[in-house]
């Protein structure tokens, strides 16, 4: 077995750091997030509040823990659902073709011709503005990118030989499909789910910034660098921080991603 | 005796890297004005990167370790850029394998044909048209004028290497390097552009380096020969000489791997018929659109043949000629329009499930017919999946006692197809086809994609198969040679018919339609010497 690679590691240390963040968040922060004081408006980093407080004098550290929890959970719950929608209709169209696949891809064009943040915007309005209408607004409107790339990948591997020798084995359709063409899928449904997660997490804050995201008060990393705008001359550390909470959590999952799919592919594993 | 030389090589090695393995190791060889000059290897033998070397289109990974290359007085390989560009093209062209990708998709032919004239002469462009026509039509290529404006994918791949040679030859190279100009092309086509080739270059007086693993086909053509073996010149001389009396054992091994006629088997009438095709025919759609009529061609066209127990039946033709669409028709993998298909007497459709028990198939490309995510052991197991009679332990038993009688030794079962050699993925994929015993095998050129020695080696071993386990086979091929090996009866198509069909030596030897005639003048009628080695005689076409 080949010693995972550097890239790997930094991403796993990364993705851990955040996870121990994050469940720490839930037991324990250095004040409450929700405390208001207005003695410490604004204030700078300090030894009392290594990351500064925000507009309303709470712990900017208090609320990133706490944030956390919600980010992780929105991104990962908003991939799950947009990968597992569009690998079983990229699945579908690619193979049955015909008019179901016809079906499928105008279905999909009309739904990716909306802006996704648009989408979201529109079945926010239906299922109410909280975390599981987020979670399945964002995951619908990701759902065509998913399925687009599933269906292109699906029509040619169906061409290959190897899928033809399963079909003379006798193996049915199903069977064919989830043994030998999901497998052959997965490096880039791994590319584009890690690439996802982040659009998830940006796409979370802009809805908090259009008011439509977790409601306040309750912290995400989002809606606290869309709050830390309007500061950002006074108050740098209100947007520097989330941002760079955000820009290294994705980092971290995108080297791991890309370590995963080496890892789940036969043939980068290098000869023994 | 000093011999006018037009490029001479010498000592050249490269390596892989600055310190890897060496891949090319002191070959020499010499090419004269107007010579053809074959270089025989197999796949990893070095031929083609030595030749690379020339115009220095070397890849980045390989660099040169040592040696000379000198053309008309001057050293290639400390040339610059300028002058190496001024050298590729006008004094040297080159025809690669692929003719599918080495012209540009996006590009018509015209101005393709046009941009080595534009960098290398100082021709008009009335000049310049009136030369492009005229190499178009020496080529072959019918109505010139349609052809400039046309683009790549509209012609086939003999009229697309047609037009490659003519692109080389407008600039009147004084050398020309041929790497593989025919691998990709069925027998018949083959023929006629490798004629045209020889023709135009005898006629500009070019210089031609021909480079092949098949041998018969480069010593058709050339008067000498250098054999290479993993990157080392295991013998040159005359084309004569080594066929007839070949000095080095590789030599010796390519020789007695080119395919020859084995012994007749005999099936008396008594020989049942077990797969039967009655009028069988097959259309598509080829151009589908709501404003006009559904264009559809006919692929396959009222066919009908038989196939007896234990027999091994060729089905022979150019490409574009339906014998892999009724292969697969056959094996169920194409919808039939008209016509029946029997198995054992009985129609196909009505006891499917027995019948896809027992008709398997080897396909062409061991590269893309083995899933590769899976283990070698995996890939023949999952054959078993629906074999009811056994349970796990008696699967994977069988599995690994078929892998172990195709020669696929136990420390690779576990191994993944990327891991296994070209040869040794055939052998997978032929245990895999047989592990459920099928009385009826088609396989589809399963030996065109590999090494001369290793096809030679699963063509024993599908005969040795074949013995043991007495299944019948449809054997697709479009080289006529392996045919002549393995087959007991051939039938032969042509535009979706069977145009022709008998036993083995009925059609080697008297065959009747002018096109068998034409497949058969592609391959060599051996005669082998008590030396070891061959002498080669050619079917006239007519």
């Amino acid at each position: 077995m080949k010693m995972p690679g550097l890239n790997a590691m930094i991403g796993a240390f990364l993705i851990a750091v955040l996870l121990v963040i994050a469940l720490v968040g839930l037991f324990w922060t250095p004040y409450d997030p929700m405390a208001l004081s207005f003695t410490a408006r604004l204030a700078p980093p300090s030894v009392d509040h290594l990351l500064g407080t925000d507009e309303f004098g709470r712990d900017v550290l208090s609320r990133i823990m706490v944030g956390a929890r919600a980010s992780i959970w929105i991104g990962t719950l908003t991939v799950g659902f947009a990968t597992a929608c569009g690998t079983a209709i990229g699945l579908l169209g690619g193979y049955s073709r015909g008019w179901i696949d016809r079906v499928v891809v105008a279905l999909n064009n009309t739904l990716l011709a909306f802006p996704g943040i648009l989408l979201a915007l529109g079945l926010l309005a239906v299922f109410g503005a909280n975390e599981y209408g987020i979670i399945f607004a964002l995951g619908i409107a990701y759902t065509p990118s998913m399925a687009r790339v599933v269906r292109v990948v699906v029509l040619s591997l169906r061409e290959r030989e190897f899928v033809e020798a399963s079909r003379v084995m006798g193996n049915g359709a199903l069977y064919t499909l989830l043994r030998h063409i999901l497998p052959n899928c997965l490096a880039p449904i791994t590319v584009l789910a890690t690439s996802m997660f982040g659009w998830a997490i940006l796409s979370e804050s802009a809805l908090s910034f259009l008011g439509l995201g977790v409601p306040p008060p309750a912290p995400t990393w989002g809606n606290m660098l869309a709050a830390g705008r309007p500061f950002i001359e006074q108050a740098v550390w209100l947007g520097l921080f989330p941002g760079l909470c955000i820009a290294l959590t994705l980092l971290g999952i995108n080297l791991l991603g890309d370590a995963l799919r080496d890892r789940l592919d036969p043939r980068m594993r290098g000869t023994r | 005796m000093t011999r006018d030389r037009l490029i001479e090589v010498r000592d050249l090695s490269l390596k892989i890297g600055s310190t890897g393995a060496t891949v090319v190791d002191k070959v020499s060889f010499d090419v004269a004005p107007g010579e053809i000059f074959g270089i025989v290897g197999e796949s990893g033998s070095g031929k083609t990167l030595a030749t690379r070397a020339i115009v220095s289109l070397l890849p980045p990974a390989i660099s040169i370790a040592g040696g000379s290359v000198v053309y008309k007085g001057r050293d290639v390989l400390t040339m610059g850029n300028a002058d190496l560009r001024a050298l590729r093209g006008a004094e040297i062209g080159v025809v690669f394998q692929e003719p599918m990708t080495s012209l540009n998709p996006s590009m018509t032919v015209g101005r393709q044909l046009e941009e080595g004239l534009i960098v290398h002469t100082r021709l008009s462009a009335a000049e310049r048209k009136s030369r492009i026509l005229d190499m178009l039509g020496r080529v072959g290529i019918r109505d010139v004028e349609n052809a400039l404006a046309a683009y790549p994918h509209e012609f086939s791949g003999g009229m697309r290497q047609r037009i490659m040679l003519a692109s080389v030859m407008l600039l009147k190279p004084a050398l020309l390097i041929a790497d593989e100009p025919t691998t990709a092309l069925d027998a018949v086509v083959q023929r006629e552009v490798m004629g045209l080739m020889v023709d135009l270059t005898r006629a500009e007086g070019t210089a031609v380096l021909l480079i092949s693993h098949d041998l018969p086909m480069v010593a058709r053509y050339t008067n000498r020969i250098l054999v290479m073996e993993k990157g080392v010149a295991v013998e040159a001389g005359t084309t004569e000489r080594i066929l007839e009396a070949p000095r080095h054992p590789y030599t010796m091994k390519l020789l007695s791997s080119l395919p020859f006629r084995r012994q007749n088997r005999s099936f008396g009438p008594s020989a049942k018929t077990i797969v039967s095709v009655r009028e069988l025919s097959v259309e598509y759609a080829t151009r589908r659109s709501p404003f006009r009529k559904t264009k559809r061609k006919r692929a396959l066209n009222a066919i009908s043949i038989d196939i007896r127990e234990g027999e091994v039946v060729a089905l022979v033709g150019g490409s574009g000629s339906g014998k892999t669409t009724l292969g697969r028709t056959i094996a169920g993998l194409v919808a039939q329009r008209e016509g029946a298909i029997l198995f054992q007497g009985r129609s196909r459709d009505a006891d499917w499930q027995q019948y896809r028990l027992n008709c398997q198939m080897v396909f062409q490309d061991p590269y893309s017919s083995l899933d590769p995510r899976m283990t070698t052991l995996a890939l023949v197991e999952e054959a078993l999946r629906l074999e009811p009679a056994l349970d796990a332990q008696a699967k994977r038993a069988r599995a690994s006692e078929t892998l172990q009688e195709v020669g696929i030794e136990a420390t690779y079962v576990s191994r993944y197809p990327h891991e296994l050699s070209g040869g040794q993925r055939q052998r997978v994929a032929i245990a895999r086809a047989i592990v459920r015993r099928p009385k009826f095998l088609i396989a589809d050129e399963p030996v065109s994609a590999l090494d001369v020695t290793v096809r030679a080696q699963i063509l024993d071993l599908f005969s040795r198969l074949q013995k043991r386990y007495g299944f019948s086979c449809l054997f697709i091929s479009h080289d006529l040679g392996v045919v002549e090996q393995v087959a007991d009866r051939v039938v032969v198509m042509q535009d979706g018919r069977v145009i022709e069909e008998g036993d083995r030596d009925t059609i080697f030897d008297s065959p009747k339609e002018p096109y068998t005639r034409q497949l058969l003048s592609a391959i060599p009628v051996l005669e082998q010497n008590d030396k070891g080695g061959v002498r080669l005689k050619w079917r006239l076409e007519n």
